[in-house]
């Protein structure tokens, strides 16, 4: 480790975020880092900060692009409130960031960038390395460009400066393997997959990546190393997991476990756009993606695939869920199975594209023309998103009915070290299909336990019969107008969504078991901050608890329970408190609480934290 | 059909119950074509699908005996879509009307064109919203007067063969409701072409907009005022086979034979097989009193589809990948192991 001694600080956690225009391989950097902690060992949690222009002009706010790594030795469960080290490339980068940083946070600058020209574009009036604004944080001026051109200059390869300006992550790289003790070979390893049809920039990349890691190791301005040792508590096969990816996978999951091909029919929009683009790549485990013109065409043609035996999907967010509502009524009416993947964005309209939120829960629940009730569930975590995709799809089939399924831009983009499931021991899903020629069939007959109709699929024979969405008769299915059978179909649609209960989890709580002071309530995706904030409180013996929900409709049957064992009831969402008027329609003898965020960011621990101890205190 | 089937017959695909559209309404003949084609087209009874949308040629799927989802307004299409595209080997029909296929679906009937998905759609054209009860639709001639239009239309109509071409239609037809023989040919011919097959029905609906086709398809008109095209067939219309077709610089022309120095020599053939659309784009647009309306199939050509070309990805796919089932794909890619 060379003859430069330094101090070595052992951390528990770290948050580092990377910054820099969007064209500067930011979202590449920061996984390239995160991939290395990942085979450490560290437990680890990233979000990406993207804005919704592809390249608005360099070096302004605008174009600003950022990617956070959170690393731990304990258990990580969100990208991290604050970072400790950030990397910005340009002064936009760095404005921008400033307030995402802790007090006294190493700060990795391009000083190559720092000059007249772009403190004009970012928008700075005063010098921001000579005025006060600076004081208190470890300053790191590193000259990445030069040193990164004179690098790949040195090698004579012919490459042009554009090029070889491309290596500068890989500078930031080597100084932050040195920065975190790191093993510099697994970032050579990153370079040779990631460049291997190409020789010239796997050697560019390399040589960067080392000047980076020496600049950092004989630099005085660095004067410590961090070490974050392997996770505690992880052991076993895991893998880095977006959301999305994992809602993907969970649907093939599903179709796979009840024998029936994967067909998802959808329209790019942002946060979801990664699902279809993920199921595209596995044509090879029955899977067929259909690229839409437009939403509607989208859940149409799943509804069609459903109808026509496979297990029919759609992937959206809020708006395209809006224009997806008539299908799914469609779908509810023939009691057809089919997943609705809704990945929350702020809204309403176009709103917040790339930013997170969970106001689509009342559009989701009754956000529908008649009488049409659907099963609602939520992932909590970017890996729980493969559970829920396959729960979602489970119920469809089991139950006869189009799921929603909510997830939002956080989970969506955010990764965690997800530990990698047995595929053998996840459950079968058994599909309610018909004997071919059976006489009894009947295309609107009830299961007894869970109040469902059967799947006869076209191209069986002696099966034939016509649904739509016209009002059937109860049992036989055909066109009824009669005032009295539209009262049944009504009540066996709700009957048979009602009796999803008697299939899903009991609520759990994490904390007081009997009960106690004060139940925090949450749903979806903002898990990871809810649980961290009251496990850090119970650990400084206050009487908190934790309910998250993650199913919302039909909720669980001992939910009444759950919150008759506490005395106050805080529901905490990222919305105008969607979930917490539903809880009063459900359960209106409890006196809810709210806290609510809408800004288009994940709760951060610290607020919460602040705001539970109002509430704890509160007597 | 394999040879020991049994041969279907119409009765095969009659339902028991009644048929609820207006007595006189077109949709009657054209279900009966649709009947006697059926047993003609290969299909085997359990493989056949009807779709529709919703208008009154929407309720056809529950008028005949075969699988049927009556889906939403313009909506049929991809519906269809996805029936064909998860399962290629059904035999997929759509029906629909001028309102559901041309307005609120137009859409979709744009985009399923362009796919070439192997389905055949019927549109029942009335020029009229029949199940609202009479206003105008986006095939209701310029100035008509309307429930919705009191001082007539003043929006151009579409022609259905119009956007097919434009869309990049791969097979286009026209037939009349009241010519059996006529329907159940392109039936026939539209079920046996691979990609999206379109046929527009000229249909009277004997409420809201009677007759609106007989000053061209009127027993007494027909023969001067309609050109039945026959593949390979030279373009010859009226009562006493003297007119004809003639391309005139950029510009399909009537002419008489024998007049102005015309023989039959000079008259077109109809080549529906052609790739080149222009003179299909020509033929489709054709409407009187300038020229003759065009009846039959105006163009048919083959270009892969999509369903099989998606099916041939899906076998590639699983002949190359490396993963092979659900526990390949999770621990494919970059994966830790933590002790």
């Amino acid at each position: 480790m060379g003859n430069n001694q330094k101090k070595v600080i052992e951390l528990e956690e770290v948050v580092v975020k990377f910054a820099g225009d969007s064209g500067d391989g930011m979202q590449l950097t920061g996984s390239q880092f995160s991939d290395a902690s990942a085979s450490f060992g560290n437990d680890l949690s990233t979000f990406p900060d993207y804005p919704s222009e592809i390249r608005a002009p360099q070096g302004t706010v605008a174009g600003v692009s950022g990617f956070q790594v959170h690393i731990g030795h304990t258990e990580v469960q969100t990208p991290g409130d604050l970072a400790d080290v950030l990397i910005a490339l340009n002064p936009a980068a760095l404005k921008t960031n400033m307030k995402w940083v802790k007090t006294g946070a190493t700060i990795i600058i391009d000083i190559d960038n720092f000059d007249n020209k772009h403190y004009k574009k970012a928008g700075y009036v005063e010098d921001p390395l000579h005025d006060e604004s600076l004081k208190g944080y470890t300053l790191i001026k590193a000259p990445i460009t030069s040193l990164s051109r004179a690098t790949v200059n040195s090698l004579e390869l012919g490459i042009d400066q554009k090029t070889a300006d491309k290596t500068r992550n890989q500078f930031v790289m080597g100084l932050l393997f040195w920065l975190f003790n790191r093993d510099v070979k697994k970032g050579e390893d990153f370079i040779a997959k990631k460049f291997s049809k190409k020789p010239d920039l796997v050697t560019i990349n390399k040589a960067v990546l080392f000047a980076g890691y020496n600049y950092a190791e004989t630099v005085e301005a660095i004067a410590t190393q961090f070490h974050i040792n392997p996770a505690k508590d992880k052991k076993g096969t895991f893998r880095q997991i977006t959301g999305n990816v994992a809602t993907a996978w969970g649907l093939i999951a599903g179709a796979q476990k009840a024998g029936v091909k994967l067909f998802l029919g959808s329209y790019p929009i942002t946060p979801a756009t990664e699902i279809l683009q993920e199921l595209g790549y596995h044509k090879n485990l029955d899977v067929k993606t259909f690229q839409a013109e437009d939403e509607i065409a989208g859940i149409c043609t799943a509804i069609g695939a459903s109808y026509a035996g496979c297990l029919g999907a759609t992937s959206t967010s809020g708006p395209g869920l809006a224009l997806k509502t008539e299908a799914a009524g469609l779908a509810i009416i023939t009691e057809l199975p089919l997943v609705i993947v809704d990945v929350q964005r702020g809204g309403p309209s176009t709103g917040l594209p790339t930013k997170t939120e969970q106001s689509d829960l009342m559009q989701a629940i009754h956000g529908r023309h008649g009488e049409s009730p659907l099963p609602v569930i939520a992932a909590s975590s970017p890996g729980n998103c493969f559970d829920y995709a396959f729960e979602a799809s489970k119920i469809a089939m089991e139950h006869m009915t189009p799921v929603i399924l909510l997830t939002d831009g956080y989970l969506a983009n955010g990764t965690e070290l997800w530990k990698i499931p047995n595929a053998d021991k996840l459950p079968d899903i058994h599909p309610p299909f018909v004997k071919d020629n059976d006489t009894d069939y009947q295309p609107y007959k009830r299961d007894k336990e869970r109040h469902s109709r059967s799947w006869a699929i076209p191209g069986q024979p002696g099966l034939q019969h016509r649904i739509g969405g016209l009002e059937k008769s109860d049992i036989y299915g055909e066109v009824s107008h009669d005032p009295y059978n539209h009262e049944v179909m009504s009540k066996n649609r709700a009957e048979k969504i009602n009796r999803v209960a008697n299939f899903i989890p009991d609520q759990k709580i994490i904390g007081e078991q009997n009960g106690g002071d004060l139940l925090v309530i949450g749903w979806g995706g903002t898990f990871g901050a809810l649980n961290m904030a009251v496990k850090e409180l119970r650990e400084e013996g206050y009487n908190i608890s934790l309910a998250q929900f993650n199913y919302i409709f039909p909720l669980p049957k001992n939910t009444r329970e759950v919150l008759g064992k506490f005395k106050k009831h805080l529901v905490c969402e990222l919305n105008l408190g969607q979930f917490a008027e539903y809880l009063r329609s459900q359960y209106p003898e409890f006196n809810y609480q709210q806290f609510n965020k809408i800004q288009g960011l994940p709760f951060f621990i610290k607020e919460l934290k602040n705001k539970f101890k109002e509430i704890l205190e509160d007597k | 059909m394999t040879q020991s089937q049994t041969k279907l017959t119409r009765a095969d695909f009659q339902i028991d119950g009644p048929v609820k559209w207006c007595a006189g309404c077109g949709g009657y003949p054209i279900l009966a074509a649709v009947q006697k084609a059926l047993p003609e087209t290969g299909v085997t009874k359990d493989n056949v699908v009807f779709i529709s949308g919703i208008g009154c040629s929407s309720r056809f799927p529950y008028y005949i005996k075969t699988y049927g989802f009556h889906t939403l307004h313009g909506r049929a299409l991809p519906i269809a879509s996805g029936v064909k595209a998860a399962r290629p080997e059904l035999s997929v029909w759509v029906a629909t009307g001028d309102g559901d296929s041309m307005a609120i679906g137009g859409n979709h009937f744009i985009h399923t064109i362009r796919r070439n998905i192997d389905i055949n759609i019927m549109i029942f054209n009335n020029k009229i919203y029949g199940l609202t009860k009479g206003q105008y639709s986006p095939t209701t001639p310029m100035g008509s007067v309307t429930k919705t239009s009191p001082d007539g239309t003043i929006e151009n109509p579409f022609l259905p063969g119009e956007l097919t071409m434009g869309a990049q239609g791969t097979f286009f037809a026209r037939v009349v409701d009241k010519e059996p023989k006529g329907m159940e040919t392109v039936f026939i011919d539209a079920a046996k072409h691979k990609g999206t097959s379109v046929i527009e029905i000229l249909q009277n609906c004997v409420i809201f907009n009677n007759d609106i086709h007989e000053q061209i398809v009127g027993k007494d008109v027909r023969d001067d005022r309609m050109i039945l095209l026959e593949h390979g067939e030279k373009m010859i219309f009226g009562k006493e086979k003297d007119m004809g077709l003639i391309l005139d610089g950029l510009e399909i022309k009537a002419v008489k034979i024998g007049e102005n120095g015309i023989t039959i020599d000079d008259i077109l053939v109809h080549d529906a097989k052609t790739q080149n659309p222009n003179i299909h784009y020509m033929l489709a647009r054709m409407t009187y009193p300038e020229l003759p309306v065009a009846i039959g199939v105006i163009r048919s050509v083959e270009r892969p589809t999509y369903e099989t070309m998606l099916e041939a990805q899906v076998e590639h796919a699983k002949q190359t990948s490396d993963i092979k089932d659900l526990k390949g794909l999770l621990h494919s890619g970059k994966v830790f192991e933590i002790k």
